[in-house]
């Protein structure tokens, strides 16, 4: 079938376009240990600068100085400036802390390029391709000069690190670090110098992939650049992370079955469209499933990696007694002040921003239970909250349920998809785990919201506040002071977790999987129930926030619960305290109290407070690597220290840098 | 009576083969030797022992059954225990925290349920448990400071009472005195005496020290380049000029 064949080739230039971000992820994964989630922000940043000169209205260079600017000027200045300012601090961290940062960047990058006087708000038309996008006929195949370019810019990349690698003093470095970094430098090569390189390199790779694919995308959104991050990221996993001819096979791979499934199948049937576009999720989910030979690497396979000196541990840190009496009474305090104010003195508005972070709050504890307790990182936690406020609206529509009995079966229905989720956590650690939870949420969001069965039908369905005890909390101030009962009852359940041989196990299985797995506890199982059991507490917020609203459906989901903004929960937790209660709770509320206060104290528009909130959030993650244990951890302990004046050992006073030339094991 | 017998057992890396046909036996409350120069293959032979890898070619038989894929987790139920030459201590726990884990994992003790109606108490009987396996390890003054805060020969012993705690047939200790000065070493093996003297429990010991080696094994069996060089009684083998050509010549 010629046809067939016509389709296929149609895909190769967008697999060029994954081909070459994927290549840019192994490159920086093997020399520097990040698994850069940021290289799809970074793809965007250097289509929008791409954009904005040639943009008629506001610069309307001509398309070389653009590329030259956007490319390969702009795009190395970002890898470098990225790796100098963070990265390089992070080399011995472990590898989770450096996908929470890249996840902070994840995050804060799209928002700050979609500022106004950046970016600008105007309708952000695809920019014109660096050639002409006119169908022309290349042996029968219908296609454009821009996306042969496309095809010859990439193929010569990849012929080009080839050469680079093999012919050049600085490839050769380059290889030797990526077989073994600790070697290299007991050799005497210049680490800094060859990571400060192959970041400029792989950000130069997906400034390339961002100028290309524009142009192939109807509109300049960032939200597009998480779809090619997904795909770069499945091309990227069946190259085992290590492989850049793999890394570059199956981003082509990838962009070939897609045009297929848009060619093949018909293109009136929704089942087909959403094949289409779950392709690469799929993808991505299904090698983190039954891919062979990625565990290996989960942990680095460098076989020096015993002479790095152990990791600054998170909580080398006993509370004393008298800490957490004084931690009880403020919290008691605190509470009778908040019922007071609640009763008192909130007026209608700031009773339903508080409200709302309360309920948030409530959400973030199940960041608490997978990422504090069980050291986990999931990036689908919008998803669970989500699906328990479409089951709590769905049961009291269909079955006319009371709602607090549909919040508690909305729970379980969220806690039997978290356990679902967790299935790759039975083979699989660390940084893949999250990527699995990464291609779940998007996934989540494109091809299952859209559905029926899923979301209810389109229009919004009613949920009614509960009626408990003969209180009818559609009084918004009873209804304030149930939430806050509810996230005390949560974080009640959550401590005792933690204070329980669950959490004891968990906390164990944190920093060494293989010390519990050789106690005879199983990991995979842990996982699973961590996962379930968070799914479930953020199942149970969603109820909440639907009875709230008193309403859900796409709509409330697209204001509460997109996949983006599920990142930004997991950063923010991350960032305060993804260990302890008040982490949770002051992550809640400033979610909300930080963009209202923006916006009606400083009077700053609707907008840009969202979006300055989102990049401070974003660049919050950032203080992650010194602070693993979070900022308010982080102060609590100071505050602690300060006061007994008796060094409790410190974090921060860890060895960091261990001469490597003295492996700590060897014999005398 | 035979307790662990590894047969053939072949581990390949890219490029290297780190363990070449290995054959390894345990008879129950015995306390074997494993030795060889660095790079010999011995903690991968471990880990292919105890479930970490998965040996390209052999077999391994505990208690006469095949253990063939199964888990980490499912050996150790067996009751197989180790330490690891690179201390996998739970950052951030203490002492205590570290036993009661176990106990609780080797007792298949706990779980959600009780986690919310217990709220966090600890049983008399597991604290006794704990402490006695502390005191013998002389570690009661320690038991609750955060691990973080102790020294390397403290930390290895943390390890080791995290290990008997479950009440293993088999353990594998993985250089357990590497670290530590010689007078430090002298007291963990009397320590070691004294807690395989009153357990019924078999010792595989990966160690550089040859003194220490001596006085706690029988029997020791020699690596070099994954392949078993010798092995046979320890005096015997320690005169062994092949085994003191690859081995004690370098370090000595
Ligand atoms: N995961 C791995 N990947 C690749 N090679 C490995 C891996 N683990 C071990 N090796 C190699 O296998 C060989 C045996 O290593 P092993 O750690 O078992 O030696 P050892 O006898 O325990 O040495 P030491 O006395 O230094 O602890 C070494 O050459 C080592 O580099
Ligand atoms: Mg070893």
């Amino acid at each position: 079938m010629p046809d067939v064949v016509e389709y296929a080739i149609r895909g190769v230039p967008m697999g060029c376009v994954f081909a070459l971000v994927a290549i840019g992820i192994v490159l920086t994964y093997k020399t520097s240990g990040v698994l850069n989630l940021a290289f799809g922000a970074q793809a965007y940043v250097s289509a929008a600068l791409y954009y904005t000169l040639r943009d008629p209205d506001r610069f309307g260079w001509p398309m070389v100085p653009a590329v030259v600017v956007s490319v390969l000027i702009a795009a190395p200045a970002l890898g470098w400036f990225l790796d100098r300012a963070l990265y390089r601090h992070l080399r011995t961290a472990p590898p989770v802390a450096k996908l929470v940062v890249s996840l902070g960047l994840l995050v804060a990058i799209p928002q700050i390029v979609n500022l106004d006087f950046l970016l600008g708000s105007q309708a952000k038309l695809a920019p014109p391709g660096v050639a002409s996008e006119d169908p022309i006929y290349v042996a029968g195949i219908n296609t454009s000069a821009n996306e042969i370019v496309t095809v010859v810019v990439a193929v010569l990349s990849v012929l080009g690190l080839g050469l680079l690698f093999r012919r050049t003093n600085l490839g050769l470095q380059m290889r030797a670090v990526v077989e073994s970094p600790r070697m290299t430098q007991l050799a005497g090569v210049n680490a800094d110098r060859v990571g400060s390189f192959a970041w400029m390199l792989s950000s130069l790779f997906a400034g390339l992939a961002g100028v290309l694919v524009a142009p192939l995308f109807a509109q300049l959104t960032d939200l597009d650049f998480f779809g090619l991050l997904i795909a770069a990221l499945a091309a990227a996993v069946f190259a085992r992370l290590v492989s850049i001819p793999m890394a570059f096979a199956g981003g082509i791979a990838l962009g070939v079955g897609q045009a297929l499934a848009a060619g093949v199948l018909p293109a009136d049937n929704v089942l087909s469209t959403g094949f289409r576009s779950v392709l690469p999720f799929a993808v991505l989910f299904g090698l983190l499933l039954f891919w062979p030979g990625l565990r290996d690497h989960a942990g680095g396979g460098d076989p020096l990696a015993g002479v790095d000196p152990p990791p600054p541990s998170p909580g080398g840190f006993v509370r004393p007694r008298w800490m957490t009496v004084l931690n009880r009474s403020l919290a008691g305090a605190g509470l009778v002040v908040f019922v007071v104010a609640t009763l008192a003195v909130f007026d209608e508005f700031w009773l339903r921003v508080i409200t709302q972070g309360i309920i948030l709050s409530l959400i973030f504890l199940s960041v608490t239970v997978v990422v504090g307790l069980a050291g986990q990182i999931s990036l689908c936690q919008a998803a669970f909250a989500a699906v328990g406020a479409f089951a709590t609206a769905q049961l009291v529509d269909k079955t006319g349920m009371s709602v607090l009995v549909a919040m508690v079966v909305g729970a379980a229905v969220a806690a039997a998809l978290g356990a679902l989720i967790a299935l790759p956590a039975l083979r699989l650690s660390g940084i893949y785990l999250a990527l699995a939870t990464l291609a779940f949420a998007v996934m989540f969001e494109n091809v299952l919201v859209p559905l029926e069965a899923v979301s209810g039908p389109t229009r919004q369905l009613k949920v009614p506040r509960p009626l408990l005890a003969g209180i009818d909390f559609a009084n918004n101030r009873a209804f304030l002071l149930l939430c806050t009962a509810l996230l005390a009852l949560v974080a009640g359940i959550v401590l005792l977790i933690r204070n329980g041989t669950t959490g004891r196990a968990l906390t164990a299985m944190r920093s060494s999987e293989l010390g519990v797995a050789s106690l005879g506890l199983s990991t995979g199982r842990l996982k699973v129930i961590a996962f379930a059991v968070s799914a479930a507490i953020a199942g149970f917020g969603g109820g909440l926030m639907a009875t709230f609203e008193r309403q859900m459906g796409r709509q409330v989901y697209q204001a509460n619960f997109t996949f983006f903004v599920g990142l930004v929960w997991v950063v923010l937790v991350i960032t305060l305290g993804a260990r302890t209660v008040p982490g949770a709770v002051t992550g809640g509320l400033s979610f909300v109290l930080f963009r209202q206060i923006l916006e009606k104290v400083l009077g700053v528009s609707a907008t840009l407070a969202g979006s300055v909130s989102f990049i401070l959030f974003g660049l919050g993650a950032l203080t992650y690597a010194k602070h693993p244990e979070g900022i308010v951890e982080a102060q609590t302990q100071r505050f602690v220290r300060l006061v007994s004046r008796r060094r409790a050992h410190p974090p921060d006073d860890a060895p960091t840098a261990v001469d490597p030339v003295a492996p700590a094991e060897a014999r005398p | 009576m035979t307790l662990l017998e590894a047969r053939g057992v072949t581990k390949r890396f890219a490029g290297i083969v780190a363990l070449d046909d290995v054959d390894l036996a345990c008879d129950e409350r015995e306390i074997v030797g494993l030795i060889g120069p660095n790079g010999a293959g011995k903690t991968t032979l471990f880990n292919c022992l105890t479930g970490v890898l998965r040996p390209d070619a052999g077999r391994v038989l505990f208690e006469g059954k095949d253990l063939g894929a199964l888990a980490v987790h499912r050996r150790a139920r067996l009751g197989i225990a180790r330490t690891f030459q690179r201390m996998e201590l739970f950052a951030g726990m203490t002492v205590r925290d570290h036993l009661l884990v176990a106990d609780r994992a080797h007792r298949r003790a706990g779980g959600l349920p009780s986690d919310l109606v217990l709220r966090g108490r600890i049983h008399p009987s597991e604290r006794d448990r704990v402490d006695r396996v502390l005191a013998q390890l002389g570690l009661l003054d320690d038991g609750d400071r955060p691990v973080d805060a102790l020294s390397l020969g403290t930390g290895r012993l943390v390890e080791l009472g995290r290990a008997l705690i479950t009440e293993p047939r088999l353990v594998f200790l993985d250089e357990p005195f590497s670290g530590l000065d010689r007078i430090e070493t002298d007291e963990v093996v009397a320590t070691l005496q004294a807690a395989h003297a009153e357990r019924d429990v078999a010792i595989v010991l990966v160690e550089h020290d040859v003194t220490a080696v001596q006085h706690l094994c029988e029997r020791v069996v020699v690596l070099d380049y994954g392949r078993v060089i010798a092995s046979g009684p320890t005096d015997t083998v320690l005169e062994d000029p092949a085994v003191r050509r690859a081995y004690l010549g370098v370090t000595e």
